[in-house]
Order: structure tokens, then C-alpha cells, then sequence
């Protein structure tokens, strides 16, 4: 069963060959078995899986599988920054080891009352990393070598998927969150346009980026997911108004005609080895291949993006992060005063690297400094949704490296930060301009899985599915459970 | 040096600053209700708590509500309007940073013409902005202040209560006029339905910056004065300020900036402790919410939906009913006197209405210390009371009395005549009364016949006492003078 996709996996259970207890149970064994390696999750939640996986069971057997969606039956990781109602949402910070919701996240509404969840996936203190070495609950192994990150900052919800204690997982995408992952995974990760899917109930990062995307083992089940999750929410003012779209009937259209350009400044950025360059290329070819048109194009400020990315993230997140005082819920440090409370609270309770971006983003935000900073970078964001635009009147789909390596060593970058951040300077434009972006696996480096990006225009999911389906089926990888 | 010293005149130099609760049923970003007084923590959600992940949804009433208010203002709303992030720490922000509007708020550049004793002074309005309330820190202990308390509590009930923010141009002149101007701002926002602007409440709070005048004509420094809970203390707060700051600087010193708290006990200013040191609140652009953008078509309705200000009802009232300014500004000043008069006018003589109500019905009103709108005296019970008059079935003087029976009891004005008889002695029986006075006071009389008119009073008050009251003192005059051929 754990050789199945999350597609095949539903249907089966929805012809009632399988039955989502049975699924629920083997993902818990399978939890049981390598989470003492993996450590993709902060909590899991067995019992919750089993029980409501019998209620999915009892729906399907008294209304037929009309009465539940093919994407309820599954069982799902959930990243621990989605807040869930009566199971604890840490954020991957000790600020709230023993925080319980009141309240689920729009995105897990869909699901129903019976969202099969397996568990709480570790990631990055508050979704800032990107190898989900800051977590306050230790950090996650890349199933393809657990001397390896996982990569960042939704790790944990790539590698459970990766190592079979799931199907398939929610993450957040902030600045690469959920492609970076993927690609260091072996696994399909999905940003969806910014609006797409509710933020109400992601914790916030950087509210102006934050996505929720589907990690998965193929397209097809990354568009599965995203059909469950898409759609307006009015208590989330930025998400769209615009209809959400059948993302499986167009999937196997074919890429014939498709104009795809491979972008100049993101394959030669800085850091991009020789083979993930070529991996891109092979993929560009591929398209080509299977009909598309390809040709090269710029965004001639995309690499200004990294700097301006962590200016604007971490000037959203120093206020975001501010509601963790102690006074309503979380940690709360003993001391004779509210000023001192606050103080020792915040210091107990975020992690270096926190404090280190609340710092960055204070700063930015400052009275003498918001001009050069701030505003500067919101400046460059601007030109960089206008390379977008332009790139987009030529193009359909845009291809560049997911980033620059494969899978790096745990402790390698951890105590060099801009080291770490620069693994993002492919991920990030995306971001900033809002577009949707996927990144597939393209094939190995020495062993190890190299993602692939396609990004298009706003709300264009339907092609760029098409595109990283035809592009997933002429690549020779498949995925691969590890260990 | 000494000389110009002397005349030396201080001017003020005073600007408000209002925060007002606008009057929706529901917070500004999130569903739950906004109640005065009630337990608690009852009014809560993940939204006004800040809970993580929840996100802020716009009031739609409260954007209406501020435009109105704007356009009332004589302010220019705006057609895109930002809102923005002010980050601090409190116990009382759940968030750790409060939604308002910093360098685009919704409306900007208006005034208001103030009445005051030194005549009109146009006030202009710098800014109007959306935000949302703080909750309320409850300190424990005796004092319930700050110093002494043994631990907080908050209570996020008032918790992102929709708030306006109205901010004037330093152009106030005095105390007596700053006190003015909140009035009429109370009134205005009242008359369109954006706000009760009950201080007591909390619904209306009024700061001011206060300075005086260098002798070169620039600004001097200014202090806040904050803590004034009443329009009068408004005024007198402002007064003690000026007062302390004139002094300082007869003495040679040099004001400090403050902020400054006024004890209404004292009649006195303090200041708090300096210990506040400049705040960066690091505002920037609320990535949750969407820029307010209003068009044009939108502004334009809402003007249209504006209902008569304070100042068209008075040209209003002196023009279609003909009052005096004075009777149309006492009557407008107060909206539902205003609707109270109006529909009193309807089916009585308007200059009557307007006497009656504003001279006796409101001095009934202000010695019980209540409103129109909780008084047993309605519309139709006044104007039956002035159709009595002309009818002549009551005097001038008893329908005083009549009416102050109706306001204690809710009688209508004719039931209260038969109880009371208080019926107005007619023609015919005067003239027996008259006859009679003439009779028992035969010296007056003659007095009278003799041209001296000073005793004519006399025998009126003769006729008054003997009619107890029912009769018209001015007819009783000319039936005097007739009979006594003066
Ligand atoms: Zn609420």
C-alpha cells in the first residue's frame, strides 16, 4: 500500500479495495518504524487518524463514495504551523511547546471534520530555515541520508512523505518552504499564487508571502491537493475571489505549443552547480521533446530578490512574532514585571535564529532606516513582479533551478547564515512577484535527488500542472520510498 | 526689554486630538459584538485575542462610518486609503501592534465653523483615521491604578472596537473654545448616526496639545494634555496648562515637552513620569488587509446619505420657521429636541413651539437632569398645549403649570385642564370678576380714571387672585381700561 500515490491510494479506498483505517494504520506503523531516524514530526496523532479514518470508513459505506471527497480518504502530514483545533501547534518554537488551538485552519476545514491527520510535521522555528535544523524539537533527516537536512522549512512535512509515514503533506511556502524541501526530498512541492489558498490559521512568517502548497509523490497528487485546499475565504482578506479551477482534467493535455523559457539570471546564479544546471536543462529539452517551445528568458532583477526577500520577510515577521508575549497563551517566563516578562518570555522562547530575523526585520522597520531598507526592497519587489509581467507575455512557463544544490550536510550551513540563505535565491522571486511555482524531482546528483522549478502567471496552476506532468513523465525518476 | 515684557500677550496655541468608537454592531476585523459593561471576556474570538494564524477582516459599516464622518468634517476622503501596522508592546494589544492608518488614512483636510462667545472660529481637521480599540488593563488592588496594584488583568471586551481618529489643526484660540469645538464635534458625529460620543462611556476621548505663542510668532513647545473625561474638564485642563506654561515662562524658564495629566479634584496639571522616551512604532503597511480603495461613485452616495448637519438645521430652522438664531441653536444643538420640534411645528404656530420648548419644556428638562427623549412629554401633548392657549381656554400662566403637570405626569395638557381646573374664566364671567374688583377697590379705581396708570397692575393682580390664575392677564388689562374710560 505504501508503494501507492495519494491518488491511487484514494480511489482504491473509495472502491472500497482498501479502507482508509487500513491506510490510517499502515502510515501509523510505518510512523512507528523510522520517525526514531527521520524526526519529521513534532506530534503524532495516531489515534486521531484511526478513529476518524472510521468515520471516513462509515460515511463511505452509508453514502457511497459520492459523499466524500477523493482527497478526505487519505491520510495526511500536517505541518505544525497549521493550527489545529485540539492538537498542538508548536510552529517548531518552544514558545509554544503546550500551545492548543481553539481554531482550525480554512485549508484543513476543507477537509471536514474527518481530516485523517497522521501528525504534526517538524519544521524551522516559525517556517524560518531552510534546512529544519531551527526546530526547538530537534532537527529532521533526509530520508535519502539522514546525515543529510531535509531541507526547509517544511522538512518535516517532506521527509515523513519521503520515508512513507504519509501519502502525502500539507507545508508552507514562504520563501521556498515547501519547493526547497521537495526538491532535497525527491517529492513534487507546489506553490500555489498567493491567494489561492486561505492563510486564516497558517501562523504567520511574512504575511505578503506565506503560501500553503501541497508536498507530494507526483503531480497529479500535488493537483489532488490543491483542489482540496484552493478557494476564497472570507476571514482571509488577501485570498482571491477568482474560481478555482478542475486541476486534474487538464492534466494530461500535454505541453504542445507551450512557450517555455528557461530562465538566464537563475541559471547562473550564484552557487548553481554544474550538474543541477544540467538536470534543469535535460528538463528544458524534455518539454522541448514532448512538443513545447523553449527559448531562453530574463528577469533581469530576479537576483536582487534573496536581498530584498530577507528584508521584507523578516520586517513582516518581527511584527508577526510580536502576539508571543506570555500574556494570553504559550510560554510565559516567571518575573516582577511586564517588561521583564516580556523580556525573559521572548528570550526563553525563540530559537538564535528568531531572535536574529526579529532583529534584521526590527531594524529594517526603524525610524532613519525604513527608507534604505524597507522601502528600498519593496522598490525591488515591484521591478521584479514587472520582469514577471514581461517574461509572461512571452512565455507560459518560466524554468530555472529549484536551488542551487542538491541536499547539503546536517550542521554544514547552520552557523552560517547567509550561507543558508543564499540555498533560496531561486525560490524567492517567485515569492515576491505571488506566481505559482512547482518543483519536481529532475533526476540525481551523486545519489541525490535534484529539483526543478516551473513557475507561471497568476492562476495559471492548470498549465503549470501540465507542464511538470509532462515534464514528470519523461524524466526517468519516479519516486522513491527511503530508507 | 522690561516693557515689552510687560505687554507681552500670551496666545494659545491648542490643538484636540479625539478618539471616538463608531457605532457598529460588530468589532473592526472580526464578528464579535461591541458592548459596553458587560462581564469580562464574553466578547471574544481568535481574531481580537491574536491568536496565532487568525487574520483581520475589514468592517465594511466602520469604512462607511468614517467616510460619513469625513465628509461631515468637510474632509476629503480618500479615494485609496492604507492600513498600517503600529508596533509596541502592551499588555492590552493582543497582537503586539495595533491596526490604524498611518501616512494614507481615509480622510484628510476639513474643518468646522465652532460658535463661541468671541464669535465663529473655523477649526480645521488635519486628519481622520480607522483603527481599532486596545482592550482594558484592570489593575488589582485597592487603587485600582497602576502604583500598588498586586497584579493586571485585561479584558479584551472593548478589544479592536472600531476608532476614529480625528486629529485638528493648532488653530483653537482658548480653553472656552477648545471646549467648543468638542461640542460640536459630538454634535456633528451624533447628527449623522457615526457615534454616541458618550464620554462616560469611553465612546468619545479628547487629548489636546497645548503651547503658547513665542513673541515672534512661532510655535512654542507644546505638551499633551491627556486624562480629561468631560468637556468642561476639557476646557479647564487646557486653562491650568496655559496657565502653568504662562507662568514658566514669566519666570524666565523654558516649557519642557510632556505629557500631561489633568486632576479635575485639584484643577490641576501634572506631569507623568518622563520615563517614555521617544517611541519608534515602526509602522508599515498591514499585509493582511487589502488597500481601501473607494470610488468616487461610493463617495458620492454616502454624501448623498448624509443627513442635515448641525449648522444647515439652524439656517434651516431660522428660515422656514422664522426663529431667532439663538431659539434654531438652542433647539439644533440637541438633535432629537430638534425632531421634537419639528413635529410640534407641524400642527402648531413654529414661534410658539419654539418658545415653549426652548424656554420651559428645556428648563423642566435640565432641573431633572434628562433628555427629550426620556421625558413623558411628547409632541402632540405640546402642541395641544399651545392650541389650548390660543383657544384661550388656559391663560399664559396656567398652561406653564399645565405643562409642568404633563411632564410629571404624562397626562395629556386637556385632562390635566378638567383635573385641575385650570380652565380660563371666560368673557362673560371676567367681566362680573371685573366689576367686583372695581367695586372693592373704589380709591384704585379712581386713580385709574385719573390717568394713573401705574395702579392698573394692582387691580389686574386683583383679578389674577380672584380667578386664581384662569385668567388672561391682558385681556383683564384692556377690560380694566375700558370700564375705568382710561
Ligand atoms: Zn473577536
Amino acid at each position: 500500500m505504501l508503494e501507492l500515490t495519494a491518488f491511487e491510494l484514494a480511489q482504491k479506498i473509495h472502491a472500497k479495495e482498501i479502507s482508509a483505517r487500513e491506510a490510517a494504520e499502515v502510515a501509523n506503523t510505518r510512523v512507528e518504524k523510522v520517525e526514531g531516524d527521520i524526526n519529521a514530526f513534532v506530534t503524532t496523532t495516531p489515534d486521531i487518524a484511526t478513529e476518524r479514518a472510521e468515520r471516513v470508513d462509515e460515511r463511505l459505506k452509508n453514502g457511497g463514495s459520492d459523499s466524500v471527497n477523493l482527497w478526505e480518504t487519505v491520510p495526511l502530514v500536517v505541518k505544525d504551523v497549521l493550527s489545529t483545533k485540539g492538537t498542538r501547534t508548536t510552529c517548531g518554537s518552544k514558545i509554544l511547546e503546550d500551545f492548543t488551538p481553539v481554531y482550525n485552519a480554512t485549508a484543513l476545514e476543507k477537509f471536514g471534520e474527518d481530516l485523517i491527520m497522521v501528525g504534526k510535521a517538524n519544521m524551522d522555528e516559525f517556517a524560518m530555515g531552510s534546512s529544519t535544523e531551527n526546530s526547538a524539537y530537534g532537527p529532521t533527516k533526509n530520508p535519502w541520508d539522514l546525515s543529510r537536512v531535509p531541507g526547509g522549512s517544511s522538512g518535516g512535512s517532506a521527509a515523513a512523505v519521503a520515508a512513507g509515514e504519509g501519502w502525502w503533506a500539507l507545508g508552507t511556502d514562504t520563501g521556498g518552504s515547501v519547493r526547497q524541501p521537495g526538491a532535497f526530498c525527491g517529492m513534487v512541492g507546489l506553490k500555489p499564487t498567493y491567494g489561492r489558498v486561505s492563510r486564516y490559521g497558517l501562523v504567520a512568517f511574512a504575511s505578503s508571502l506565506d503560501q500553503i502548497g501541497p508536498m507530494t509523490r507526483d503531480v497529479r497528487d500535488s493537483a489532488l491537493l490543491l483542489q482540496a485546499i484552493s478557494g476564497h475565504d472570507p476571514n482571509d482578506s488577501t485570498s482571491a475571489k477568482v474560481e478555482v479551477p478542475d486541476y486534474l482534467s487538464e492534466l494530461e493535455n500535454g505541453v504542445s505549443g507551450l512557450r517555455v523559457g528557461v530562465v538566464t539570471e537563475l541559471m547562473n546564479a550564484e552557487g548553481v552547480e554544474p550538474e543541477v544546471r544540467a538536470i534543469t536543462e535535460k528538463t528544458a529539452r524534455d518539454l522541448e521533446e514532448a512538443g513545447a517551445d523553449v527559448g531562453e528568458v530574463s528577469l533581469p532583477h530576479a537576483t536582487y530578490g534573496l536581498p530584498a526577500y530577507y528584508i521584507i520577510a523578516p520586517a513582516e515577521l518581527s511584527s508577526n512574532l510580536a502576539r508571543f508575549d506570555g500574556v494570553r497563551y504559550g510560554h510565559r517566563a516567571t518575573a516582577s514585571g511586564v517588561h521583564e516578562m516580556y523580556r525573559r518570555t521572548r528570550e526563553e522562547g525563540f530559537g538564535d535564529e528568531a531572535k536574529r530575523r526579529i532583529m534584521l526585520g526590527t531594524y529594517a522597520l526603524s525610524s532613519g532606516y525604513y527608507d534604505a531598507y524597507y522601502a528600498q526592497a519593496q522598490k525591488v519587489r515591484t521591478k521584479i513582479v514587472d520582469d514577471f509581467r514581461s517574461a509572461f507575455r512571452d512565455f507560459d512557463i518560466l524554468i530555472s533551478p529549484t536551488c542551487p544544490t542538491a541536499a547539503f550536510e546536517i550542521g554544514d550551513k547552520v552557523n552560517d547564515p547567509l550561507a543558508m540563505y543564499a540555498n533560496d535565491i531561486c525560490a524567492v522571486p517567485a515569492s515576491l512577484a505571488g506566481v505559482p511555482a512547482i518543483s519536481i524531482p529532475g533526476g540525481l546528483s551523486d545519489g541525490l535527488p535534484v529539483g526543478v522549478q516551473l513557475m507561471s502567471d497568476h492562476f495559471t496552476e492548470p498549465t503549470l500542472l501540465r507542464a511538470a506532468h509532462a515534464a514528470e513523465r519523461a524524466s526517468e525518476f519516479r519516486f522513491e520510498m527511503k530508507p | 526689554m522690561a516693557e515689552t515684557k510687560e505687554k507681552q500677550t500670551y496666545q494659545a496655541v491648542i490643538g484636540l486630538e479625539f478618539h471616538v468608537h463608531l457605532a457598529t454592531k460588530t468589532k473592526m476585523f472580526c464578528g464579535c459584538r461591541v458592548a459596553y459593561g458587560d462581564s469580562p471576556n464574553t466578547h471574544t474570538c481568535p481574531v481580537c485575542l491574536g491568536h496565532p494564524g487568525a487574520l483581520p477582516v475589514l468592517n465594511e459599516k466602520a469604512i462607511e462610518l468614517g467616510a460619513m464622518a469625513g465628509i461631515a468634517l468637510n474632509c476629503e476622503v480618500a479615494s485609496h486609503a492604507v492600513f498600517a501596522r503600529k508596533n509596541y508592546f502592551y499588555p492590552d494589544l493582543p497582537k503586539g501592534y495595533q491596526i490604524s492608518q498611518f501616512d494614507e488614512p481615509i480622510c484628510v483636510g476639513g474643518h468646522i465653523d465652532v460658535p463661541t462667545s468671541d464669535g465663529t472660529v473655523r477649526v480645521g481637521i488635519t486628519r481622520l483615521h480607522l483603527e481599532e480599540d486596545a482592550a482594558k488593563n484592570v489593575h488589582v488592588g485597592e487603587s485600582g491604578r497602576m502604583h500598588g496594584s498586586t497584579g493586571s488583568l485585561v479584558d479584551f471586551n472593548r478589544g479592536g472596537t472600531p476608532l476614529m481618529e480625528i486629529v485638528t489643526e493648532p488653530d483653537i484660540p482658548t480653553p472656552e473654545a477648545a471646549r467648543a469645538t468638542a461640542n460640536q464635534l459630538k454634535s456633528i458625529l451624533q447628527a449623522i448616526g457615526v457615534s454616541e460620543a458618550d464620554m462616560e462611556k469611553g465612546q468619545l476621548r479628547c487629548d489636546a496639545n497645548v503651547s503658547i505663542r513665542n513673541p515672534d510668532g512661532s510655535f512654542g513647545v507644546k505638551t499633551e494634555l491627556k486624562n480629561m473625561n468631560s468637556f468642561r474638564f476639557v476646557e479647564k485642563g487646557i486653562a491650568a496648562e496655559l496657565s502653568r506654561q504662562q507662568e514658566i515662562i514669566e519666570d524666565g524658564g523654558r516649557i519642557e515637552q510632556a505629557t500631561m495629566h489633568y486632576d479635575p479634584a485639584t484643577d490641576e496639571v501634572y506631569s507623568l513620569r518622563s520615563k517614555e522616551e521617544a517611541h519608534d512604532y515602526r509602522y508599515f503597511p498591514e499585509p493582511d488587509l487589502l488597500p481601501l480603495e473607494l470610488s468616487t461613485e461610493w463617495i458620492e452616495e454616502k454624501k448623498a446619505r448624509l443627513p442635515e448637519l448641525p449648522a444647515e438645521m439652524k439656517s434651516r430652522f431660522v428660515e422656514s420657521y422664522d426663529l431667532s438664531e439663538y431659539d434654531a441653536g438652542v433647539l439644533t444643538a440637541d438633535r432629537d429636541l430638534a425632531s421634537f420640534y419639528e413635529e410640534v411645528a407641524k400642527s402648531a404656530d413654529a414661534k410658539q413651539s419654539a418658545n415653549w420648548i426652548s424656554g420651559d419644556l428645556r428648563a423642566l428638562l435640565n432641573e431633572e437632569g434628562i433628555e427629550i427623549s426620556d421625558s413623558k412629554v411628547e409632541p402632540k401633548d405640546m402642541a395641544e398645549l399651545i392650541s389650548l392657549i390660543e383657544n384661550e381656554t388656559v391663560s399664559r400662566s396656567a398652561a406653564k403649570a399645565v405643562l409642568a403637570k404633563v411632564f410629571e405626569t404624562g397626562d395629556s395638557p386637556s385632562v390635566v385642564v378638567e383635573k385641575e381646573g385650570l380652565a380660563q374664566t371666560g368673557s362673560g364671567e371676567l367681566d362680573g370678576v371685573i366689576e367686583g374688583v372695581i367695586a372693592d377697590n373704589p380709591d384704585e379705581a379712581e386713580r385709574v380714571r385719573d390717568g394713573d396708570k401705574k395702579v392698573v397692575g394692582f387691580l389686574v393682580g386683583q383679578v389674577m387672585k380672584a380667578t386664581r390664575g384662569n385668567a388672561d392677564g391682558g385681556r383683564a388689562r384692556e377690560l380694566l381700561m375700558e370700564k375705568l374710560g382710561s
